[in-house]
């Protein structure tokens, strides 16, 4: 199978991630995209990794992994933490931090 | 020769007034109690060395009378070398004698006349901080250390001008002196390095052994400048408007710094470089203008002023006006110069402390329209004042008759116009004295209506009294005991010239024209009631009570331009520098104040920029690869 068709498809996953943070207001659901977003990026590293017959790109993957667990982590102790003080998940709600 | 003996304690001399005023100064209100009479002692501590020392040097032959003593090397900089070093002579041991002597009397008087003052103890410390300003001033031996104590009196003297500094004018007037001394004290330091260059050294030894090896103009540059820094502290025209202002000082201090000894720091400036002005004519000639107009200015002001210690004051220029012109004569008139020092320190300091006594009795009123008739109710005041104004007057025998005539005869001796002026300035001493005598003692009671007239207490009159009886003996004694001319002469050299006019008519002359003067005023104030305001006056009464519009003319030359300057620099530094930064900053900030209107607090419109922002860079790359 042609190594680009992974390469459009996590293009593709990429861009349904980047339009689910931007139009979605629940925290769940955004942190899903990003999720999502990182794991295309994952798809792309490791399609490369195998066009280019080197190891780099599926090391890469594994780091962007352990950071993405982490971010799970703390992200989600965040959003339970707000969820406990405003009983809201929205990510437009907590807007104090501004001009 | 090297300091033995008693000449070891030459640094004592000048230790003990500043170690005095460093335990006042420094220790603050717990040496209230103690404190005026530390002061006293240290002063007096001093005086009896200087007396010993002078017992000393008398026994010696005339040239192994200069002792010097060096303490350590103060400045070492690769040729520069400056050493603590003093250096006694005939000429430093009579001032030393001077400043402590009349310093102590005028310490011990101080007691009194400062009882009821709750600062008296910082007026002591002040008082002693002067004594050993002007002690290391005379005793110097290099001119960069002679500079340093020309510095410490400058600073004694604001401070005490300003002791009462609740009073504006006596601010104003400390500020004023200050200023003004500065601009003396520039030429001072500017003699100094110029003096550093041209010989290479700056101690009097050094400079006097090789300076005529120097050229002329250089010579009388330097001369010059010893002359601008002798004009301020001297008060000299044209720098001699701070003197009367000075006045608002406690009388103790117009007597003591004002009158005997700060003031006259400028003739010995000029007396201890007297080789200088003999290589430098020029320099020398300029000297005795400048000592000529002085004279007559002080005495004309003398003359015209109602309050007591102004007319004192006026009479001190005109005064130093008279030592000034005999050390510019050269040869023929330091011995002289110095002598009048002398004795006017004396006499000066009588009348000051004498109108400090008469103000004591009078609710320190100062204006002698107010006072008249005194003369009964303040015996020992009025006695000695009358011998000190017989003195200033130059009535033989007291002691002014001899220093002035010399005086007079030396001027004659050089150039008979200068002659001429000095008499003339003699008649003129006669009136504004006489006319002050009068004024305070005789004529009609003139007092305010709460005014009770009264002796002072003991500790004033005494120290009066026994300047009362120095400006009575102190000349012919110094003249003919102590044989002043011979005592000097090693120092400052003396030659003496044929006089074209016999000596006998240039004496009955000066004491003519005294006697003419002093008959005036009688007729003007003793025949005539004293009106208790001032008259309009003459045209010259006014110019003179104006003081001859020497303020009016700094103002012109100097203050006002000098405003006009300040007010321009502060359009220039507001309108043009903080406009250009201001229109700055605030344009800086109008920005900022739309830029923060991004921040809008939702997360979601920050991450639709960063995808924009994303977006961008990617379609900049690929057109950038297209390309």
């Amino acid at each position: 199978m042609n190594p680009a068709n992974y390469i459009v498809l996590s293009a593709i996953l990429f861009s349904i991630g980047a339009i689910g943070v931007l139009v979605r207001r629940n925290a769940i659901i955004v942190f899903m995209s990003v999720e999502l977003m990182l794991n295309a990026a994952n798809l792309a590293f490791v399609a490369f990794a195998r066009m280019n017959g080197s190891l780099d790109g599926q090391v890469v993957a594994f780091f962007v992994m352990v950071v993405a667990a982490s971010e799970v982590v703390v992200g989600l102790a965040l959003i339970v933490t707000v969820f406990r003080t405003r009983r809201s998940a929205s990510v437009d709600e907590p807007n104090l931090l501004k001009y | 020769m090297p300091a033995e003996g008693i000449f070891s304690l030459i640094w004592v001399i000048i230790a003990l007034p500043f170690a005095g005023a460093a335990i006042l100064l420094l220790l603050g209100r717990r040496t209230n109690a103690w404190g005026p009479y530390l002061g006293i002692v240290t002063v007096a501590g001093s005086a009896a060395l200087a007396i010993l020392m002078a017992v000393a040097m008398f026994g010696r032959a005339a040239e192994s009378r200069t002792v010097g003593q060096d303490l350590y090397t103060w400045v070492l900089v690769d040729r520069f070398q400056v050493h603590m070093a003093f250096q006694l002579d005939q000429l430093s041991i009579t001032f030393v004698l001077l400043i402590t002597v009349v310093g102590t009397l005028i310490h011990v008087y101080s007691l009194g006349y400062m009882a009821h003052d709750e600062n008296r103890r910082k007026f002591f410390g002040y008082l002693n901080l002067f004594v050993g300003a002007m002690l290391l001033l005379v005793l110097a031996n290099n001119y960069l250390l002679l500079y340093v104590g020309w510095e410490g009196v400058g600073l004694a003297s604001y401070l005490l001008i300003g002791f009462w500094q609740h009073k504006p004018s006596a601010a104003a007037a400390a500020k004023k002196a200050f200023v003004i001394n500065r601009v003396g004290d520039v030429g001072l330091s500017l003699a100094i390095m110029l003096i550093f260059v041209t010989v290479g050294s700056v101690s009097f030894h050094d400079v006097f052994g090789t300076v005529d090896k120097a050229n002329q103009g250089t010579l009388t540059a330097i001369g010059l400048l010893l002359l601008l820094a002798a004009c301020g502290k001297s008060a000299q025209f044209p720098l001699q408007a701070w003197l009367l202002d000075a006045m608002e000082g406690p009388t103790p201090v117009s007597a003591l710094i004002h009158a005997a000894t700060m003031v006259t720091a400028g003739v010995y400036l000029i007396a201890r470089s007297n080789v200088i002005f003999d290589h430098a004519p020029t320099a020398a000639l300029v000297v005795v203008i400048v000592g000529c107009i002085t004279m007559l200015m002080g005495a004309v002001i003398g003359s015209a002023k109602d309050d007591i210690k102004k007319s004192l004051a006026g009479s001190t220029m005109s005064q130093i006006g008279y030592m000034i012109l005999a050390v510019g004569l050269g040869p023929v008139g330091y011995v002289f110069g110095i002598f009048h020092l002398l004795t006017h320190g004396v006499f000066k300091a009588g009348l000051f402390l004498g109108a400090g006594s008469v103000m004591h009795g009078m609710h320190d009123n100062v204006n002698m329209r107010r006072y008249g008739a005194l003369r009964a109710f303040m015996v020992i005041t009025f006695v000695t004042f009358v011998a000190c104004t017989l003195s200033i007057m130059g009535i033989p025998p007291f002691s002014g008759f001899w220093s002035k005539d010399s005086i007079i005869h030396a001027a004659f001796e050089q150039n008979a116009f200068v002659g001429a002026l000095t008499i003339l300035a003699a008649g003129i001493t006669g009136f504004y004295m006489t006319r002050m005598v009068i004024m305070t003692f005789f004529s009609k009671a003139r007092w305010e209506d709460d005014v009770h007239p009264h002796e002072s207490p003991k500790v004033m009159t005494i120290p009066l009294i026994i300047l009362g009886i120095g400006a009575l003996a102190q000349g012919f004694l110094m003249l003919y005991w102590g044989d002043i001319v011979s005592w000097l002469e090693p120092v400052v050299g003396y030659q003496e010239k044929e006089v074209p006019i016999p000596e006998v008519l240039i004496l009955s002359l000066s004491i003519g024209v005294v006697l003419v003067g002093a008959a005036i005023a009688i007729l003007m104030y003793q025949r005539r009631p004293v009106p208790v305001e001032a008259p309009h006056g003459s045209w010259l009464t006014r110019a003179a009570r104006e003081e001859l519009y020497g303020n009016t003319v700094n103002d012109v030359l100097v203050v006002e331009p000098s405003l006009h300057l300040t007010a321009a620099t502060t359009w220039f530094d507001t309108k043009a520098i903080d406009g250009i930064v201001g229109s700055l900053a605030s344009f800086t900030g109008a920005l900022s104040g739309r830029m923060r209107r991004y921040q809008s607090g939702f997360a979601r419109s920050y991450a639709l920029s960063m995808v924009g922002g994303a977006i961008i860079v990617v379609l900049a790359l690929i057109l950038v690869r297209l390309s």
